[in-house]
């Protein structure tokens, strides 16, 4: 897969690893069509913003129907998109957990749909979900958003033998803590002790992302689908 | 309705036409009303009618203007499926492309 003039969709771009990952693939050639609630300040020639809550499914069919006929076919997609919520499972409102299924798990799933389409007819493409090291460490207080990241890699596997016959390979990522809004209000000596379950104790770093990223989009990556690489040694 | 059930059907044909084009010759679909899309019958398999089900939605979209999804609720509920026949799947995107902002 040559990097030049390809076109891939990152979802949650305004902010965070979305917001990163969007520069480092516009830098490296890429058209990147990138999504949010809210508009982006990321002003770059090929970039191409839309304001779409990622599990509204006339939005995302829209903002699907709207790439297709701009570019015609889509190489890549990245579900980045993700909110968490950290409370004790006798604490955690219905609500939240509704909120948080719906942007991680509805969310990645429309973006497969849709976007798997536009790839089918492009002859293929690669499409990278957002996982956590929260669901393997089986992590206390996360059990919303690592049951919701569980989800997403079933879903992975899953998608990953059905799309492999139409040269689409899916995997995922299962970052570590990076410093991010999403790990903001989380209590000091909450991330310590996480740290400390991690072979490699340290925050994950925005370009760990965009290395296991750039694996799977690699050219010579197209025998590795259905894969869940967790960060920091995690797993 | 916006658009009549013969110019869906053209497009519908052409999406077919598309899929043939990578389709062997003894497994070629065919456009008429009564042709069998899935179980006894039909020269597709399951990947075929998904290819078929994406290439007709994009067809769609580039004919008419409009997104639509296939495979949406009402039609997995319906006791008759649109996905039996060519005839049934034309005049259920007819539905769909109508009712379509």
């Amino acid at each position: 897969m040559s990097e030049k003039t390809k076109v891939m969709v990152v979802t949650g771009t305004r902010k965070g690893i979305g917001r990163y990952l969007s520069e480092y693939y516009l830098e490296r050639g890429w058209t990147v069509a990138g999504c949010s609630r809210e508009a982006s300040d990321l002003s770059h020639p090929a970039y191409h913003h839309y304001c779409v809550d990622v599990a509204d499914e006339a939005g995302v069919r829209k903002m699907a129907f709207d790439i297709g006929r701009r570019f015609g076919g889509v190489q890549a997609l990245l579900n980045n998109a993700g909110i968490a919520s950290m409370n004790h499972i006798l604490l955690t409102p219905m609500k939240t957990t509704r909120r948080v299924f719906e942007t991680n798990v509805f969310g990645t799933f429309l973006f497969c749909r849709e976007f798997a389409k536009l790839m089918q007819r492009a002859g293929g493409g690669r499409i990278v979900n957002f996982a956590t090291v929260a669901t393997p460490l089986r992590l206390e207080g996360e059990a919303i958003y690592a049951a919701s990241k569980a989800a997403i890699e079933s879903l992975t596997q899953v998608m990953a033998r059905e799309l492999a016959e139409l040269n689409i390979l899916v995997n995922a990522v299962g970052p570590t803590p990076v410093k991010t809004d999403l790990i903001r209000s989380v209590p000091k000596e909450k991330m310590d002790a996480l740290l400390a379950r991690q072979a490699i104790r340290r925050f994950g770093e925005m370009r760990d992302v965009s290395n296991v990223c750039d694996f799977f989009l690699h050219p010579d990556s197209d025998f590795i689908t259905g894969q869940v690489m967790y960060l920091g040694g995690v797993g | 309705m916006k658009f009549s059930l013969a110019e869906v059907q053209s497009a519908v044909a052409s999406a077919i036409d598309e899929l043939n084009q990578s389709r062997p010759a003894d497994r070629q679909i065919g456009k008429s009303d009564e042709t069998v899309l899935y179980g006894a019958g039909s020269v597709m398999d399951s990947l075929g009618l998904v290819n078929l089900i994406v290439s007709i939605e994009s067809a769609v979209g580039e004919r008419f203007g409009v997104a639509i999804t296939l495979a949406d609720e009402k039609a997995m509920s319906l006791r008759n499926s649109p996905f039996r026949s060519v005839g049934t799947l034309g005049a259920y995107v007819h539905q769909l492309v109508n009712e379509a902002e």
